[in-house]
C-alpha cells in the first residue's frame, strides 16, 4: 500500500507541476467569467448618445422617431441634404437619415449616412421604427385603432413550475445544465483516459516499466496511475469550484449601485438595473437545481465513468510499441462507446424519460454522460431513485470489471515488447488463468 | 552457502518452451555469467528470480528460505538490458523515488544517494532531467537506483553497453568490490571477454534449456582440446616432426600450435624436440576461450534440438 501512494505521489506531481496544468486551471474560470461578464459589460458599455440627423421630405415621419437610450433623433425637415452631408459631423451628428417623399403604398429611397458603418443594432432599431411608422399610418388609413389592437395582442408567458414544492424551474436551464454537466464529462473521459493511455505507453516505450515491476507488482504501478491523474481531476475541479464560486458570487458587485454611481453618467443607471434584473432572474432559477445532489453525482459520475474507462486505456497504452498508429488502432473500440454516449447524452437532454436516455443511463458505458444529462431534469421527478441506483450499480460493478480485466492485460502487455499485440490476442489473456 | 537455488524451473508459452527445466545454485558472493544467444529464455529466466513472472513449475530459493517475491524484491537489484528511467524527471527525484519503491525511509534513501553521487562524481546533476543526460550518463545514473537499497542479489544484464572505457571501468570496479562485500552477482551478457575477466562460473542456456554450468576455470578444463604452443629455437625440417604424439595444427614463426594426442603427454612433446636437439623457447597449453565454448556449444544444440519458433 506504501508503494501505490509513492506512485500516486508522482504522477500527481509531475502532473500538477507542469505549465499547462496551472494555464488550463485558471484559464477555465476566467473564461466563464469573461461569459457571464462581458455580456453584462456589453449591455451596459455602449452608454454614448448618438444624434441622428432626420431630413423628413414626406412629413409622415415628424416626431415620430421614439427616443430611446442611445439613441436621439434631430428633425431638420428644411434641411439640404447635400449640404448636411458635408457637415453633419461637425455639428454634432452620427448619421443622416434621409426619407424621401414616399407612396405610403409603397414606400421606397430610404437612406443612411454615416461616417462609418452603422452598428447592427442602430440598423435594426431605426428599420424597425420606420416599419413600425409605416404600419401605423396604413392602420389609420385602413380605420384601423392602433390602441385597440394594442389591447387585443396578446404576450404572454407560461411560469413552469416543477417539484412539490413549485420551485421556479425552467426547462431550459435544465437542459443547459444538463448539457453542459454531461459534456464535462465526456471530456474528461477522452482526456484523462488517453493521458492515463499515454502515460502507460511512456513507461512501456521508455523501458521503466521493467524497472519499476522489480519492485511493485503490475497492477499497483497501473492503479498508481490511473489513481494519480483522478487526484490531479479533482485537485483541477476543486480549484475550478472555488474560483468561479468566487467569481459568481463578485458578479452582482460590478453591476452594484456603488458601481453605477462610480459611473459618472446617469443614463448607465437604467442599464444597471436591467441587467441586475436579469441576473437575478437567472440565480432564481438556478436555484430551482439542486446542486448539492448534482454535484455529488457528478463526482460520483466523473470517478466512475474515469475508473471504467481509465482501466481501459491503461490496458490499451500497455499493448502499445514504439508505432503510435496501433494505439490509436487499438484505443478506437474504447472511443467509440464514448462517442455513442454523447449522442445519447444529446437526445436524453431534450427527452430525459424516453427508453433510450433511461437504458443509457443505466448501462454503464454511457451512463456518466447520459445521467448527467438527465439529473436536471429533477431527481424523483424525472429521475427515479431506483433508476439513479441501479445506474450505481452497474458503474461500480463495471469499473471494478474493467480493472480486473485490464489488470490482467496490462500484465503481460507492459513486459512485451516488438510485437504487434492483436486486440484477440489480449482478450485471451484476460480469459487465460495465471 | 548459497544464496540461490533454483529447481526444475519452467515456463511454457503457448508457442514455445521459454525456459525448460532448468536448475542451478549460485554461491552467495559469487559473480555468476548468464549466457545464452538472443531468445534462448534468459529474460523469461531473470524475470522470474525477480519475481516478475511466476514460474509454471519446479521452485527458487532465495538466502536460505522459499522465494516471497512480494518481500524479496527488497533484496534484488534489476537493471534490465533496456535502461528505463523517467525521462522528464529530475535525476535527484528519480533515484529518490526508485530507492523509496525498493523499500528505503526517505532519510535513508537520501543518504544513500548522496553517498553514490559523490562517489560517482555526479552530485551536481541532481536537478538535471534525466533527457538532458547523455546515454552514458543515463546509464550510471541507472547503475546506482540498481544497488542504491544495497541487495543481496545484483542483477546486470549487459551493463556495459554504451559506457565509455572510462565509465566501464568504474562499473566494473564497483561490481568486484560489491562481490568482495559479499553482494551475489548474476551477470548476462553476450560480451565474452567480459565474462571471462569478470565472472567465476558461468552457466550457458539456449532454446530454454541449460547448456553447460561451472567455473570458468573447470569449463576450460572440461573442454580443452589438448592444444599447445611450443616456441623452438630453429624451425626443424619436415623429417625431424615426424612423430605419434602430437599432430600440427598451425605453424608460425618459430613455433607451432600442436594436438598432442589422447594418449600422449606433455613430457613426450617436449621429449620429443629435445632428443631432436631442437632448443625450446616456451611451451604452453592452449585453453579454450570462453567465446569458443560458447558457439560450439550453441552450434551443437542448434543441431540436436527440435526446431522451435523464436520468441519474440
Amino acid at each position: 500500500m506504501n508503494k501505490i501512494w509513492l506512485i500516486i505521489q508522482r504522477e500527481f506531481t509531475t502532473r500538477v507541476r507542469k505549465k499547462s496544468f496551472l494555464v488550463v486551471t485558471l484559464l477555465v474560470p476566467l473564461a466563464f467569467a469573461a461569459m457571464i461578464i462581458l455580456p453584462i459589460l456589453f449591455a451596459t458599455g455602449s452608454s454614448e448618445t448618438k444624434r441622428i440627423a432626420v431630413i423628413d421630405k414626406s412629413g409622415l415621419f415628424n416626431n415620430k422617431f421614439p427616443d430611446k437610450k442611445g439613441l436621439f433623433f434631430k428633425y431638420l425637415p428644411d434641411a439640404h441634404l447635400d449640404s448636411l452631408k458635408l457637415h453633419y459631423q461637425s455639428a454634432g451628428y452620427a448619421g443622416v437619415l434621409y426619407i424621401p417623399d414616399i407612396d405610403i403604398n409603397r414606400p421606397s429611397g430610404f437612406e443612411f449616412f454615416s461616417k462609418g458603418q452603422a452598428s447592427i443594432s442602430m440598423e435594426s432599431a431605426i428599420n424597425a421604427d420606420i416599419n413600425n411608422i409605416i404600419e401605423r399610418r396604413r392602420m389609420e388609413l385602413q380605420g384601423i385603432d392602433k390602441t385597440k389592437l394594442d389591447a387585443i395582442s396578446s404576450t404572454v408567458s407560461v411560469e413552469f413550475k416543477t417539484g412539490d414544492e413549485e420551485k421556479k424551474g425552467s426547462s431550459w436551464v435544465a437542459y443547459g445544465v444538463g448539457y453542459a454537466s454531461g459534456f464535462i464529462i465526456y471530456i474528461i473521459l477522452l482526456l484523462f483516459g488517453t493521458s492515463v493511455m499515454r502515460g502507460v505507453m511512456e513507461e512501456k516505450v521508455n523501458r521503466i516499466a521493467e524497472v519499476m515491476i522489480s519492485s511493485v507488482k503490475p497492477f499497483q504501478l497501473m492503479m498508481g496511475k490511473i489513481i494519480g491523474i483522478a487526484a490531479v481531476g479533482l485537485l483541477q475541479f476543486l480549484i475550478w469550484g472555488v474560483l468561479i464560486t468566487a467569481i459568481y458570487s463578485l458578479i452582482p458587485l460590478f453591476i452594484s449601485p456603488e458601481a453605477v454611481q462610480a459611473a459618472s453618467q446617469t443614463n448607465m443607471q437604467g442599464n444597471n438595473e436591467q441587467a441586475m434584473e436579469a441576473f437575478q432572474r437567472v440565480s432564481e432559477v438556478m436555484g430551482s437545481i439542486n446542486w448539492g445532489l448534482l454535484l455529488s453525482c457528478f463526482v460520483f459520475y466523473f470517478l466512475g465513468g474515469y475508473l471504467f474507462y481509465s482501466a481501459l486505456y491503461a490496458a490499451v497504452g500497455s499493448l502499445a510499441n514504439e508505432d503510435a498508429s496501433d494505439v490509436q488502432q487499438l484505443s478506437f473500440p474504447i472511443t467509440v462507446p464514448i462517442i455513442i454516449g454523447i449522442i445519447i447524452m444529446m437526445k436524453a437532454v431534450q427527452d430525459p424519460g424516453s427508453p433510450l436516455a433511461v437504458w443509457g443511463s443505466i448501462i454503464p458505458f454511457t451512463s456518466p454522460m447520459v445521467m448527467m444529462a438527465r439529473l436536471p431534469y429533477g431527481v424523483p421527478g424525472a429521475v427515479p431513485y431506483w433508476q439513479l441506483g441501479l445506474s450505481f450499480i452497474c458503474l461500480i460493478g463495471g469499473f471494478l470489471l474493467t480493472t480486473w480485466a485490464a489488470g490482467k492485460i496490462y500484465r503481460t502487455g507492459i513486459l512485451m515488447y516488438g510485437k504487434k499485440i492483436t486486440l484477440k490476442e489480449a482478450i485471451k489473456w484476460v480469459v487465460k488463468k495465471q | 552457502m548459497n544464496l540461490l537455488e533454483v529447481k526444475h524451473l519452467k515456463k511454457y508459452y503457448a508457442t514455445h518452451k521459454a525456459v525448460d527445466d532448468i536448475s542451478f545454485d549460485i554461491q552467495q558472493g559469487a559473480i555468476f555469467g548468464l549466457l545464452g544467444p538472443n531468445g534462448a529464455g534468459k529474460t523469461t529466466l531473470l524475470r522470474m528470480i525477480t519475481g516478475i513472472f511466476y514460474p509454471d513449475e519446479g521452485s527458487i530459493r532465495f538466502d536460505g528460505r522459499p522465494f516471497d517475491p512480494q518481500n524479496d524484491v527488497h533484496y534484488i537489484g534489476y537493471m534490465p538490458e533496456e535502461r528505463g528511467l523517467y525521462k522528464k524527471m529530475k535525476v535527484g527525484e528519480q533515484t529518490l523515488y526508485l530507492a523509496r519503491l525498493k523499500g528505503l525511509s526517505e532519510k535513508e534513501a537520501l543518504k544513500r544517494i548522496k553517498y553514490w553521487f559523490e562517489k560517482f562524481e555526479i552530485s551536481s546533476w541532481w536537478n538535471k532531467r534525466v533527457d538532458e543526460l547523455s546515454k552514458g550518463m543515463q546509464q550510471k545514473v541507472q547503475f546506482i537506483s540498481t544497488i542504491m537499497h544495497d541487495p543481496k542479489l545484483l542483477i546486470l544484464d549487459e551493463p556495459f553497453s554504451g559506457l565509455d572505457p572510462i565509465n566501464a571501468n568504474l562499473i566494473k570496479q564497483e561490481i568486484f568490490q560489491l562481490s568482495q562485500q559479499g553482494t551475489t552477482i548474476i551477470f548476462s551478457t553476450h560480451r565474452m571477454e567480459q565474462v571471462e575477466e569478470i565472472c567465476n562460473h558461468i552457466m550457458l542456456v539456449n532454446k530454454g534449456r541449460k547448456i553447460l554450468d561451472g567455473s570458468i576455470k573447470q569449463i576450460k578444463q572440461d573442454f580443452k582440446q589438448g592444444l599447445f604452443r611450443i616456441g623452438l629455437g630453429v624451425m626443424p625440417n619436415a623429417a625431424q616432426m615426424a612423430t605419434y604424439h602430437f599432430n600440427i595444427v598451425q605453424v608460425h614463426e618459430k613455433a607451432f600450435t600442436v594436438k598432442m594426442n589422447a594418449d600422449s603427454t606433455t613430457n613426450d612433446i617436449l621429449l620429443h624436440f629435445i632428443h631432436q636437439g631442437i632448443p625450446v623457447t616456451y611451451f604452453e597449453e592452449l585453453l579454450p576461450s570462453i567465446n569458443e565454448v560458447f558457439i560450439t556449444q550453441v552450434q551443437q544444440t542448434e543441431h540436436t534440438a527440435p526446431a522451435v519458433p523464436q520468441p519474440a
